[in-house]
């Protein structure tokens, strides 16, 4: 017999289950705990940038909103920069580009607010278009889904995203879309996740 | 610029499916075409990173975090600590770790939750804590009871304490659930079996440890958590530069 390798395994994921507020988010789960919650606070007040709206819902396979989910959201800063010793440059103070939102419990939907990022550099030599990286746990996901959430005002460079491009069905890249629009003279953009079904999100084995 | 050393692929065939019947609320909630495969890029390498000022040094003792003066949580007191590693076996330091759990009665703190068994005033029944510089952590709890759920009409949890873990890249981001050793529930538990691997399942399972109990205290449960490991950049191409 050959000698065996010193690797571990990668500790098996299981859902987060109907209450992962309580853990990540207790405040939602209906008590007070912890003097801060984490994740409030993806782009301070003096964080760089343009500042945007986020709103949506994570819809299942029979169309219904699903109420119980939580996201987390990654994103490089305006000059497409990541908050992390790797992230391509450094960042300004007030910007933590990591950020966790939860769906209401009556009706799906959820929103944050942000920065938009820059773009940020590919694995070669193409840039990446602005974008968000997120992650979607909820009861009956059983290993967190990453996807990323792009920008319907960044045509060309959504266009040369490598990313986006190896997507070969071209129809389904439109599924990492979000779509601009004004609301109170403040930009907002939807962005509806589908789990299942015809219009299925994109999701990365990343 | 040189190419930032990748993480190892995620081995599927030890995590679960998303498609798992058994586990009936997967069946709307899995993506049923395949996952897009994605070559690391910074956007996957980078994650957060937390500090000692994002958390309070009590968050990690959930027999005190939720008590009224003089109280203390019902039920089988217990520690559970162990490490945070990388498949290369070695530590992960100052990572956060967020745990939640129902309370001895197998009933949570949560506005959903309708169980009959009673809520304890004085169990909250979350704590967060960061490893330290050799990967370690370490929470003070009770045990939490099994609890019913409505899957087919007569399913039981059994005691579990569900975990988040960040890692220092997005990609190791992982929630699981910690099992206790010698519980009968774990091998009909739709949930814990929609894992394939026989192995993978023992690896959720905590072991008894009676060299880490506070004697006449506590008693305690060894759980190490392993994150995907990244690959040496020493032979790697580099093109441009060093
Ligand atoms: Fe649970």
């Amino acid at each position: 017999m050959a000698q065996k390798l010193a690797y571990l395994k990668e500790t098996a994921s299981q859902t987060a289950g109907p209450y992962v507020h309580i853990g990540l988010a207790p405040g939602a789960a209906g008590f007070d705990i912890y003097e801060q919650e984490l994740g409030h606070d993806i782009a301070g007040p003096n964080a760089k940038g343009e500042r945007i709206r986020i709103a949506g819902r994570v819809i299942d396979g029979m169309g219904a909103p699903i109420k119980d989910v939580l996201i987390e959201v990654w994103q490089a800063n305006t000059d497409g920069h990541y908050a992390h010793p790797e992230g391509g440059g450094p960042v300004e103070d007030a910007f933590r580009g990591w950020g966790r939102v939860i769906s209401d419990f009556e009706t799906g939907e959820w929103s944050f607010e942000t920065v938009k990022p820059g773009k940020t550099q590919g694995r070669n030599t193409a840039m990446q278009a602005p974008h968000l990286n997120l992650w979607i746990v909820a009861r009956g996901i059983n290993v967190g889904l990453n996807t990323r959430l792009y920008f319907s005002d960044e045509p060309e460079a959504n266009a040369a995203d490598p990313v986006l491009n190896l997507i070969e069905w071209e129809h389904r890249r439109a599924t990492l879309i979000a779509t601009r629009s004004e609301e109170g003279g403040a930009p907002l953009y939807r962005f509806d996740i589908r789990l299942q079904g015809e219009d299925e999100t994109v999701f990365f084995d990343v | 610029m040189s190419r930032p050393a990748d993480y190892y692929m995620r081995n599927r065939a030890i995590h679960p499916p998303a498609f798992t019947p058994d586990y009936k609320t997967s069946v709307a909630r899995s993506p049923r075409y395949a996952l897009i495969s994605l070559e690391n890029t910074v956007s996957e390498i980078t994650g957060p990173r937390f500090g000692h000022n994002d958390i309070d040094p009590g968050d990690n003792d959930l027999l005190t975090n939720y008590v009224q003066a003089g109280e203390s949580p019902i039920g089988e007191r217990i520690i559970l600590h162990g490490r945070v590693l990388d498949e290369n076996a070695r530590p992960v330091p100052e990572t956060l770790v967020e745990i939640w759990q129902a309370n001895a009665g197998g009933r949570y703190r949560h506005k959903k939750d309708t169980y009959l068994a009673p809520i304890d005033p004085n169990f909250g029944g979350c704590g967060r804590t960061l490893t330290d510089e050799n990967g370690y952590y370490c929470f003070r709890t009770v045990k939490p009871g099994a609890y019913p759920w409505r899957n087919m009409v007569n399913n039981w949890r059994p005691a579990h304490i569900h975990l988040s873990v960040f890692g220092s890249g997005f990609v190791q981001r992982l929630i699981t659930q910690c099992y206790f050793e010698g519980d009968p529930l774990i091998p009909i538990c739709p949930i814990v079996q929609t894992i394939p691997d026989p192995d993978a399942i023992e690896q959720l399972t905590a072991t008894l440890d009676l060299n880490a109990t506070i004697p006449l205290d506590s008693i305690a449960y060894k759980f190490d958590i392993v994150l995907r490991g990244r690959r040496s950049t020493l032979f790697e191409n580099r093109p441009e530069g060093n």
